[in-house]
This record gives C-alpha cells, structure tokens and sequence, in this order.
C-alpha cells in the first residue's frame, strides 16, 4: 500500500471509537436498505409464482388483468383464434381460480385452484410423490409442497377433502419453484375438472398459454392477439405488469421505497455526522501535513481513501448481517420471503458510495480550506 | 559566502480598508549556514509572519524570500509545498504531533510524504528517535512522553528530511527552564552544522545565549541586529 494511503488508514482504524461508529452507521443503513429492498423483491417473485412454475413462454390473456391470482375469463373462440395464428406451434387454456375445501378435519380452507390443459398437461409440475398420469383419475387433484402445504393438514397419497360437495383426492405431490404470496395452498387438476368443480361464469379460460414456433413469431402473435382485443405477453412481460402492479398500485412498492430512503438518510446521517467529526477533530494535524509539505491532491486521496474504505467494510457488515438475519427468518417462519438479488445489492452499493462521497465531499473541503499558517501561528 | 536564507523587502498586512493591519513592515535580512539566527521582539511585532513567509507558508503581499537560489514566492503550490518538504523543518510550537500514531511513524511523515516505502521510513525514525535521545520510545503515542520529550520529537521529525532550513516558532513556550536549556543544548551541539541554518523565533530571553547573532523586531520592523558569536566583529 501507498505510504499516504498507510498513514490515512492508521490515522482511521486507530481512533477506534470513531472507526466502529463509522462502521456501524453504514452497516446498519446498509443493512436497512438491502433488507427492505429483499422482502420486496422477495414478495414480487411470490406474486408471479404462477407464471415461474407453469413456464409458458408466452401468456394470452384480457388487457385488464394485472395480477395472475385475478384473471378474466375468455370465451371459447379465443383459444381457437389464437391456435390459428400463424407462429403458434401450440396453445392451449389454463384455468386459475379460488374455492373453498373441506378437509377431514371439518375446517375450510381457500385454496389456488389451477387447471392443466387435458390433453397436453401443459405446464405440469415435477412431481415429488405419485404419478401424473393419476391426474385423469376420478376427484384427482395433485398438491404442491410450498409453505402452505401443511394448511391442508397432514395430506398423503389417497387424502381426501370436499370441494363444492364433490370429493377430491390428492394423487400426487408436486414441488414448485416458486410459492405463492397469497399464503394459501395450490391444488392442480386437469382444466375439465377445474370448472366441473368450480363454479364459474359464462367463460372459462383463464389464460391461454402458448408455444410459439420461434422467439421471431413472438411479436407477430403479439400483433395478432392484440387485433382479437386481448392481450400477449411473455413470461418475463408479464412478470413485470404483476412487478409493476404491486410496486405503483398496491401503496406496496410506495412504503417501501419510502423505507428504503429513511434507511439512506439515517445511515447517511450517521456516517456522515461521525465522518465529519472525524475530519475536524484531525483537521489540524492535516493542516500540520500541509505545512510539512503535503499536496492538496494528497490529502483529498487520504480523505477519499478512508471514506471509501469505511464504506466498503460497512458495506461487507450490512450485507453479512442481512443475510444472516434472513437466513434465520426463513429457518423460523416458512412463509418469509426475501430474496437478497443482485439489483438489490448493487444498489445498497451504490447508495453506499452516494454516504462515502457525500461524507469526503464535506471533509475534503473542510481540509482544502485549512491555512497552514493558522497551524503555525497555533 | 552566499546565504541560506535572503530575505527583501518583506511585507505582510492583514485586511483590508480600517481593518487592514500590517503584521511586517519591509524587512530585509540575510541568514548563513552554519548559524543559529533568533528573530525576537514582544508579541504580535510579526516574528510568526516573518517566519511564515520565509519558510514558503505566507504568500507576502510584497518582496522577495531566495534560498537554494530559488525565489520561492515565483513557484507554483504544489511545488512550494514540494520546497518545504524538502528543504525545510518545522518544529511547530504546539509540537502537532499525531495522537494516533506512535512516536516513530511520527517522524517518519516527511518520508511517507516524501514516498519512501514505509518500513524504511519507520527504520529510518527509529534511527533519529535516537539521536533526540528517545531510543525506548519509538513505539509509543506521543502523549504517554513529557512535554520535552515531545519536543524532541518533533525536533526529530523536522530532521529526518536533513532540511538545509530548520524553524524553530516559541521551542521554549511549553517547556520548563531547565528542559528548554537542554533542548537549546542539544539543538547547538547535535543539530547545528555547517550546511544548515536554523531560525529560531522566541521571547524567551533565557535562551539568547545559544543565539549566533539575534534580530530585534518591533511592529513589524527590524529595530536591530545583535551579533554574538565569540570573536566576531
Ligand atoms: N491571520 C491573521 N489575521 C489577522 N491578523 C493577523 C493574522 N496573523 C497575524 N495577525 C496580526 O499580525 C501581527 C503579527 O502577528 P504575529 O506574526 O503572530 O506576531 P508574533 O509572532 O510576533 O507574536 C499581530 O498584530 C497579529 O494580530
Ligand atoms: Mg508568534
């Protein structure tokens, strides 16, 4: 290391107190920011669970929808409509809805009914117990081991609950990617005997999924959709109008931006305010390196240097703590949900380096204005 | 024999309109190698200022200050800031030594600044810590030493750069008699040579009797050269 940049590091990390202060305010906004940024992100991968898990490359479905858990039925012709566009390799219905079941136990319990294509089973699950084929068996329903799996009670193969006076009987256990936000168990079946069950309005296609020849057609089909007054997206499009909804509609993504700029603001407060004590409690002995003969452009780097060193070890704590305070959340309470991203981190960084820039910005000047001469006179 | 140190025409002032105040009156003199030059007079008669521009900290508002040949005031910051460096030792009344480092990364400041790797530069403190007499001590912070003590390192630390130029603002101020004189002492037998010249600012008269030759300054004038070298003039 540099010899200034040495002499900076001993003049910081020796004034311990100051030093853990530093550290603990960039740690601690730190730790704010990429904890709040995690659970929203965490409650967005949620909210498009569906979408992850059936793994459709392309959705159709009415303009109007924002979320997948409120679809809008289509009729019938859609379906065919779309199956005669031309770059649709196939495309078959998908339906989505709430009901109530009756377990054994007497409770009720909502559940997430989705209905799987009958003849293709598009988007089937991997299933970790049974088998698929069961899934055309008489009352067959197929239960997904997420968090919520345990609110249907203790379900095995041959279980069996009520739903809307018929009889249901889980035949296989499925695992999923991703589980949903709503904190209610999912229960697939084929599509036929989803809106046997259910009761449903005049149309009963939630969704059409589609498979388009090649990733060019898509645009085309897009353009096609759009003429029969319905909508298509792709996966990831439509992950992010259910992204956008919960962030610009719900008040959700609001607070939490609002939380995440208090965090900024408090560590910035913290570090900065200690930062600055720091710089003037030193400020004459910069002013004495300026008389001995050191550049101005020296000290700037010094003060640069401790600020950004700070930052970055405070940056390592806060993400350190996060993930442990995360880790231990997802331990205790199976429906938590964060995920610690690479958008989040690097924008914690980012804010990070916004406390150490603004901090030195303060220092530096602080330390540019310094006459020797006043050191000198004493 | 050409000077160490040529000062002319030196004038500060600070202020403008009423409040404007001259600290130096147009001072000209001439400081050699080899001699211990006191600047004395009562306080606020401009011996901080004078010294200030002389040693490349106070831009005057008029005259000149030439050492090493150079007129110093003619150069660009950074490299009046690079003239200290390297031709200058302060020894700051208050000592301003750092707190947080151990005497001898203390002194070794002039060569971290100077680029030197820093093991050497910590060995070579370590060297003059025990010329000021302070070889136990290199590895404590400055504040577990006495007031003398301290003084001596940064004496020290004004030496490791072998300035040709050494300052000296009040070294005497914060000490007791007795450890002033032993300072004085050792600053005339073990810092003095013939290719430096040391300035001394004080009012303390107990230690005129280290001075070569002492200027009298009184409201920003020379009032009078004293020469005291034995057998001179
Ligand atoms: N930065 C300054 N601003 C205003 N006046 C100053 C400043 N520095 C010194 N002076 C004035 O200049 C005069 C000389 O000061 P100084 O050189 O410190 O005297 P000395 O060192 O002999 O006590 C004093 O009247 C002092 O008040
Ligand atoms: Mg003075």
């Amino acid at each position: 290391m540099n010899g200034t940049l040495k002499l900076a590091f001993k003049l910081l990390v020796n004034d311990k107190g100051k030093y853990a202060a530093l550290l603990v305010g960039i740690m601690f906004a730190v730790f704010l920011m990429v904890q709040m940024t995690s659970i929203f992100s965490g409650i967005l991968a949620k909210s498009s669970s569906t979408v992850i898990n059936l793994g459709a490359q392309v959705w159709v479905m009415d303009p109007a929808v924002n979320n997948v858990a409120n679809s809008i039925p289509m009729p019938d012709y859609v379906l065919d409509a779309v199956r005669s566009i031309n770059g649709v390799k196939y495309a078959v219905p998908l339906y989505s809805g709430g009901a109530l079941v009756k377990l054994r136990s007497g409770v009720f319990q909502s559940v997430t009914v989705l209905g799987l294509d009958d003849n293709s089973l598009f988007g089937r699950p991997e299933l970790i117990a049974g088998k698929i084929e069961d899934i055309y068996a008489e009352n067959a329903f197929i239960a997904v081991q997420d968090a919520e799996i345990n609110k249907l009670g203790d379900i095995q193969l041959g279980t069996d609950f009520e739903l809307n006076d018929h009889r249901g009987v889980i035949v296989g256990i499925a695992k999923v990617t991703a589980s949903g936000l709503f904190g209610i168990p999912t229960l697939y079946t084929t599509y036929s005997r989803a809106i046997q069950y259910i009761p449903s309005t005049r149309f009963t296609i939630s969704y059409i999924l589609v498979e388009p020849k090649n990733n060019d057609a898509i645009s085309h089909i897009k353009e096609q959709v759009k003429l029969l007054g319905y909508e298509a997206l792709t996966k990831e499009e439509f992950m992010q109008k259910i992204a956008n909804y919960y962030k610009y509609q719900t008040g959700l993504g609001t607070n939490i931006f609002i939380m995440t700029i208090v965090s900024f603001l408090v560590g910035l407060s913290i570090s900065g305010q200690t930062f600055y004590t720091f710089i003037l409690e030193n400020l004459e002995k910069f002013g004495a390196l300026k008389a001995i003969g050191a550049k101005g452009h020296e000290l700037v780097y010094m003060i640069l240097f401790q600020a950004t060193f700070t930052a970055l070890i405070g940056y390592g704590l806060g993400v350190g703590l996060c993930t442990l305070i995360i880790t231990i959340a997802k331990l205790k309470v199976p429906d938590y949900s964060a995920n610690i991203t690479y958008t989040t981190l690097a924008f914690a960084f980012a804010m990070v380096l916004i406390i150490a820039a603004i901090s030195s910005y303060i220092g530096i000047r602080k330390v540019l204005k310094i006459e020797p001469f006043d050191i000198f006179r004493g | 024999m050409n000077p160490a140190v040529s000062a002319h025409e030196l004038t500060k002032w600070f202020g403008e309109g009423d409040a404007k105040t001259f600290a130096v009156r147009g001072i000209s003199f001439e400081a050699y190698f080899g001699e211990i030059f006191f600047i004395v007079g009562p306080s606020g008669s401009g011996k901080t200022t004078l010294l200030s521009m002389i040693s490349g900290i106070l831009r005057p508002n008029s005259g000149a200050v030439t050492i090493d040949s150079m007129d110093i005031w003619a150069l660009k910051p950074d490299q009046i800031a690079e003239f200290r460096l390297n031709k200058v030792g302060f020894v700051f009344q208050d000592y301003h030594l750092f707190p947080r480092l151990t005497t001898a990364e203390n002194v070794a400041i002039p060569l971290i600044l100077k680029k030197r790797d820093w093991d050497e530069s910590i060995r070579e403190a370590a060297g003059y810590l025990e010329i000021v007499g302070l070889k136990n001590k290199a590895e404590l912070p400055p504040m577990k030493l006495s007031g003398g003590e301290q003084q001596r390192v940064a004496i020290a630390r004004a030496l490791i750069s072998q300035p040709d130029i050494l300052i000296f603002d009040e070294p005497t101020a914060s000490l007791d008699g007795d450890t002033g004189r032993r300072i004085m002492d050792f600053v005339k037998t073990s810092v003095l040579n013939d290719k430096r010249c040391i300035l001394i600012v004080t009012h303390d008269s107990r230690i005129f009797e280290f001075a070569d030759r002492i200027m009298k300054m009184e409201d920003g004038k020379i009032v009078g050269i004293e020469n005291r070298r034995n057998g001179a003039e």
